[in-house]
């Protein structure tokens, strides 16, 4: 029921923002084609097709129209019409999120779990100041480090998406996309080459992405287990006599999985502020560059389609999050 | 006392406050260490030529020049002021925005609650350095905009605490025998809810402000923060970026155009949240003064 309300109320904000720039500025988010050809006469017969004179609400009716039917406008940063260079850029940037997510969830699991045990023991110590260290390093600095050393210093992991002659390959006619994810396509196609290549260049940016997501579920998975262990039924379990290993795999962690699944909604926004940052640093070809680019050249199109964009994501993957909190606990039911 | 006390205590926390306290002595120093040229804003960095290649450390410039011949040792140090203030004010700024609107929303109740609260859920669902980005460049490129677009998405977190808060407090005995003794109603929230529900927001501000600082840096690294030869951390850094690979076979030629600044913001960050780190422990009252066995 909210949903839809909060997607109006997500529309109006950014339609807001769009306020500070000037008219002209904004006529470019309602242009499906380059407009660069226009004459001026042109422009001023859009201006007023558009409503782009008259009064705010007026303007949002017709830009909101616009957006309902899938016209975000031209990027002069991708010389692409927006809703086209997201389609194409999505799974470029949802690989990277892919890779990262599941072993930063695994990993940080593993290591809350471990820390919680081992409460105020060195070992505890020691992955709290590890993932501190990893929340306190700036992802830029990080990702700049990581290149020159693994590029600068060996070459061995460049950065950008794929080498040329794999590149040539992914674009040839017999290369099939199926997916958009590169190395998905390329195992799809038996080209082991491109695939090995493909992670090559993945290497750095899923190091660099996951570091400090994996700090923040091992954090939130240390609390939680820190909490559920304190629980009458753990101190049950011990007293029925059986082994500390069961109490804590059986007992203990399956309870304290839960807010760790809350935070994996929470983790889809770090990806998307990540994701930014890291394909700047390796020159990677998806969404986040694209929207780096379009705010130093103020696109305007193109940071409005991506804020709304990134903003829908979200809230699909609290969507989901909720749908599965229910199913994984049995307390919570949606009617 | 007490919490500075088992802060000290704990050795990490310690470590924390020390780095804390050296970057305090530094931002205070700052006229002292790197005196500012008469006639320029001591925020511009200065520079020696227009060189574009880095040049390494030197009796004249301790920490070298980065490209475009900025000293970085003037930019490291005044830069520490940049994310002090930048820190503070945008923190303070969130967390008085957010006090207010959770303030209001648990206060009244009601129709106004349901507003406000879906209004800071709109806020959520934008991711925090995508619609800062957006903002900052849409208002023009800028340290007080990026401030601004931080401050916009930045605040909802305090409001939903605040608003919980309240909400539980409200409930509890004394309130109930203070509006016994006949206080009025505002006289209830001002002294007696209030005061009581603004401490864990406190501690969530005292550990916001360096992952704040981060966030600007990256607005600035990104290119719509700080303007060009600004001292801040995060721009020192952009510069780095076309020579931090040294070229084949030159390792880490140009190693202290990201050492020096990075490693401000590295430790800066770092002793924050050491220290909030260990404030949560030793204030969330679940933890205290227990122990686990296992």
């Amino acid at each position: 029921m909210l949903l839809p309300i909060i997607l109006l109320g997500i529309t109006f904000l950014i339609f807001a923002f769009m306020q500070a720039v000037n008219p002209y500025q904004r006529l470019f988010c309602f242009l499906p084609t380059n407009p660069s050809r226009l004459t001026k006469q042109q422009v001023e017969l859009l201006m007023d097709k558009y409503h782009l004179r008259d009064p705010l609400m007026v303007q949002y009716i017709s830009w909101l129209n616009q957006v309902l039917h899938g016209n975000l406008g031209w990027s002069q940063a991708s010389h692409e019409s927006v809703g086209k260079t997201i389609v194409k850029r999505f799974p470029v940037s949802a690989e990277i999120a892919l890779y990262s997510f599941l072993p930063m969830i695994a990993i940080g699991i593993y290591l809350g779990i471990i820390s919680s045990v081992n409460h105020n023991r060195a070992i505890d110590h020691f992955t709290r100041l590890a993932a501190i260290t990893g929340w306190a390093f700036p992802t830029f600095v990080l990702g700049l480090t990581l290149l020159a050393i693994f590029y600068g210093a060996s070459g061995l992991l460049p950065p950008g998406r794929l080498s040329t002659w794999a590149s040539l390959i992914v674009h040839s006619e017999q290369f099939k996309t199926y997916t958009g994810l590169v190395t998905i396509d390329a195992l799809l196609n038996g080209e082991w080459r491109v695939f090995l290549d493909g992670l090559r260049h993945l290497i750095l940016p899923v190091l660099c992405l996951s570091v400090i997501e994996w700090a923040l579920t091992l954090r939130v998975m240390r609390s939680s287990m820190l909490e559920v262990l304190r629980q009458d039924y753990i101190t049950t379990a011990r007293a029925k006599g059986l082994t500390e290993r069961t109490v804590i795999m059986k007992h203990a962690v399956r309870n304290a999985l839960l807010p760790t699944v809350t935070i994996a909604g929470q983790d889809l926004v770090f990806l998307f502020n990540g994701n930014v940052v890291v394909e700047v640093i390796f020159n990677y070809p998806g969404l986040g560059q694209w929207a780096a680019d379009a705010a130093l050249q103020l696109d305007v199109p193109a940071i409005i389609g991506f804020t709304i964009f990134a903003a829908v994501c979200v809230l699909i993957g609290n969507l989901v999050v909720d749908l599965l909190y229910a199913i994984l606990d049995p307390r919570v039911k949606y009617d | 006392m007490q919490v500075l006390k088992a802060l000290v205590k704990n050795p990490l926390s310690l470590a924390g406050l020390i780095v804390l306290l050296f970057f305090i002595a530094i931002a205070i120093a700052a006229p002292w260490l790197a005196p500012p040229r008469p006639g320029f804003s001591s925020y511009e960095i200065p520079r020696d030529g227009f060189g574009i290649t880095p040049k390494p450390p030197s009796k004249e410039h301790p920490f070298g020049t980065t490209q475009g011949q900025y000293d970085i040792y003037y930019g490291v140090i005044w830069g520490t002021r940049t994310a002090f203030i930048a820190g503070l004010i945008v923190t303070g700024s969130c967390a008085l925005l957010g006090i207010i609107v959770g303030g209001v929303a648990a206060y009244c109740g009601g129709l106004v609650d349901e507003v406000l609260m879906r209004i800071v859920d709109i806020f959520l669902a934008f991711p925090f350095l995508v619609a800062a980005l957006a903002v900052a460049s849409l208002l023009g490129r800028g340290l007080v905009q990026s401030m601004l677009a931080m401050t916009t998405f930045g605040w909802m977190s305090y409001a939903r605490l605040i608003r919980s808060e309240i909400l539980s407090i409200k409930e509890r005995t004394f309130i109930e025998a203070t509006k016994a003794i006949g206080a009025s109603g505002s006289r209830i929230f001002w002294k007696h809810i209030l005061p009581n529900s603004i401490y864990p927001v406190l501690v969530v501000a005292s550990m916001d402000i360096g992952s704040m600082v981060i966030w600007l840096s990256s607005l600035s690294f990104l290119g719509v923060g700080a303007p060009p030869g600004y001292a801040d951390w995060g721009q020192l850094i952009s510069y780095c970026r076309n020579w931090i690979a040294g070229g084949q076979g030159m390792l880490f030629r140009y190693w202290y155009t990201l050492v020096f600044p990075g490693g401000a913001l590295f430790l800066f960050v770092l002793s924050f949240n050491l220290i909030g780190d260990a404030l949560r422990d030793i204030l969330d009252p679940r933890l205290r003064g227990r122990k686990i066995s296992g």
